[in-house]
């Protein structure tokens, strides 16, 4: 009975390892377009120009107080199935949907970061820098942003374990995910020690994966705090 | 009172019924302050009395709304680009009471960031200089080090050879021993004493007193943004004219200091509130 579990779980790993390859590459994908997108926006939320400052505002507040599925559903149901390209028509996967669809979030959440960060180095460097006779954007490349990016790097480390978990969210539009590849094998092989086993796989896979961001994190916390 | 008008030399910095509010809030009222080139020039005076807004107005940090700041050549109250406040920052080093050091930098490249970015020079000489500099100010050992790992009195010693690196002709220390244990003031001291004795024009908004009257050429008292007065360090320190400068000479010497000998009676203590006794 173990035995036949374990045989069962053993011959459906490899469609287990595509699944959940596929959550990383949403995952890894999202933090990437949700990090340029959010330090753009997050310059324009810093700019001294209140016209480049209100729509970044907008953006922050609605995609950070937006529920991640329903954003997911946005992106899925919005967007065409395929778009028409030079006279091609190309494919607009679903998988790519979810992943906009949690770029969003993650943008305004990286915009928020950024907008933190540079909002936490204290105004003394801005004094010293400028009496060192740097000009505006020389402090900025030089003095503020190598600072902010030591700051940013917890939370983002942090954002991107959420959005990580976040990706679970895939299978609900129809992603042929870790979590829809557990559903398939326990609807095959449908038998409720093989259901339990193959849930606590998948739970035990994504907490392989984000337990080392995480303690990453708090380590690279506790080495940032004096400093 | 000597008139240092009437050297024939024109002074290196020269403020002119120089006025500042924030907002509502009156800061300076008619600031008149010169300082001769290699002259060590120290403005003292109570907290919130406008010394160091004095000093931002000098390096274009602040603009007054009133009055006439010229540096050298430059009429600094009529610079309005940040491109023209920049050519003036160039010519002056601004050492802080909280050294703002950048910690994402090593000692070395504090020293060299500036040189380089702002003045264009190459690395290699700049490090050259900077390495000299950190030598002047007894901190070569620590060049590599970053500035979260050093003491206060070190940081600050760096913050001055930073300053140094841009080749200033003038530098302002604002209160850069306040913020330091006792033990470390000395060495802080120590280095700027040097760069006066060298003939380095320096403004210090100082509250060592002892330190100000001796090496300043000059000193400047003010209260509630007026200079009440200023002379040479021995006539405001042994012969303030005005009663304000003397109250706070007064407090700020420490009544043992400047109190005249008690006559009468030696033993009675007629301060005694002042002494702790152990028994």
């Amino acid at each position: 009975m173990v035995i036949e579990t374990a045989g069962a779980l053993w011959e459906w790993s490899p469609a287990l390892a595509t699944g959940f390859w596929q959550n990383i590459l949403i995952s890894l994908l999202a933090i990437a377009i949700g990090s340029l997108l959010g330090l753009l926006i997050g310059a324009l939320a810093v700019s001294p120009l209140w016209i480049t400052r209100l729509p970044a505002r907008i953006w922050v507040q609605v995609f950070r107080n937006a529920p991640w599925l329903v954003l997911i559903y946005f992106t899925t149901y919005v967007f065409p199935f395929e778009l028409h390209i030079g006279g091609h028509w190309v494919a607009f996967p679903d998988w790519v949907k979810v992943t906009i669809g949690l770029a969003l979030p993650a943008s305004a959440n990286v915009a928020e970061i950024f907008r933190g960060a540079i909002g936490s180095i204290p105004g003394t460097q801005w004094e010293a820098s400028r009496s060192l006779a740097f000009t505006r954007g020389q402090i900025f490349r030089s003095i503020i942003l190598p600072q902010c990016f030591k700051r940013m790097l917890p939370p983002w480390m942090n954002l991107y374990a959420v959005i990580t978990m976040g990706t679970a969210l895939a299978s609900l539009v129809g992603v042929h995910d870790l979590i829809d590849t557990a559903q398939i094998a326990s609807n095959t092989v449908n038998r409720t020690g093989f259901t339990v086993m193959i849930y606590f796989s998948v739970l035990a896979l994504f907490f392989v994966y984000c337990y080392p961001i995480s303690r990453l994190t708090q380590h690279l916390e506790r080495r940032y705090a004096f400093s | 009172m000597p008139s240092l008008e009437t050297r024939t030399e024109q002074p290196l910095v020269s403020l002119r019924d120089v006025h500042l509010s924030f907002g509502n809030n009156p800061v300076l009222n008619g600031i008149d302050l010169l300082v001769q080139r290699g002259q060590a020039v120290s403005i003292i005076g109570p907290s919130g009395s406008g010394k160091s807004t004095i000093l931002r107005c000098i390096t274009g940090l602040l603009q007054p709304q009133r009055g006439t700041i010229r540096v050298g050549d430059t009429q600094v109250h009529t610079l309005n680009a940040e491109a023209q406040r920049i050519e003036l920052r160039k010519r002056v080093g601004f050492v802080f009471q909280q050294y703002n050091l950048f910690p994402h930098l090593s000692v070395l490249e504090n020293l060299v960031i500036a040189p380089r970015k702002v003045l264009g020079r190459s690395s290699k000489d700049a490090e050259q200089e900077a390495r000299a500099l950190l030598a002047k100010v007894r901190m070569e050992h620590k060049a590599d080090a970053y500035p979260g790992q050093l003491s206060g009195g070190q940081q600050q010693r760096v913050a001055i050879a930073r300053a140094l690196a841009m080749r200033p002709e003038l530098i302002l220390f604002d209160e850069v021993t306040s913020a330091l244990d006792p033990e470390t003031v000395g060495e802080v001291l120590a280095v700027i004493r040097e760069l006066t004795e060298e003939g380095m024009t320096c403004v210090l908004v100082t509250h060592e007193m002892r330190f100000a009257e001796d090496i300043s050429d000059v000193v400047y008292f003010t209260e509630n943004g007026l200079i009440v007065e200023h002379g040479s360090a021995e006539q405001i320190f042994q012969r303030p004219t005005s009663e304000r400068t003397q109250v706070f000479l007064r407090h700020a010497l420490g009544d043992a200091g400047r109190r005249p000998v008690v006559s009468g009676d030696p033993y009675l203590l007629s301060n005694i509130g002042r002494y702790s006794l152990s028994v």
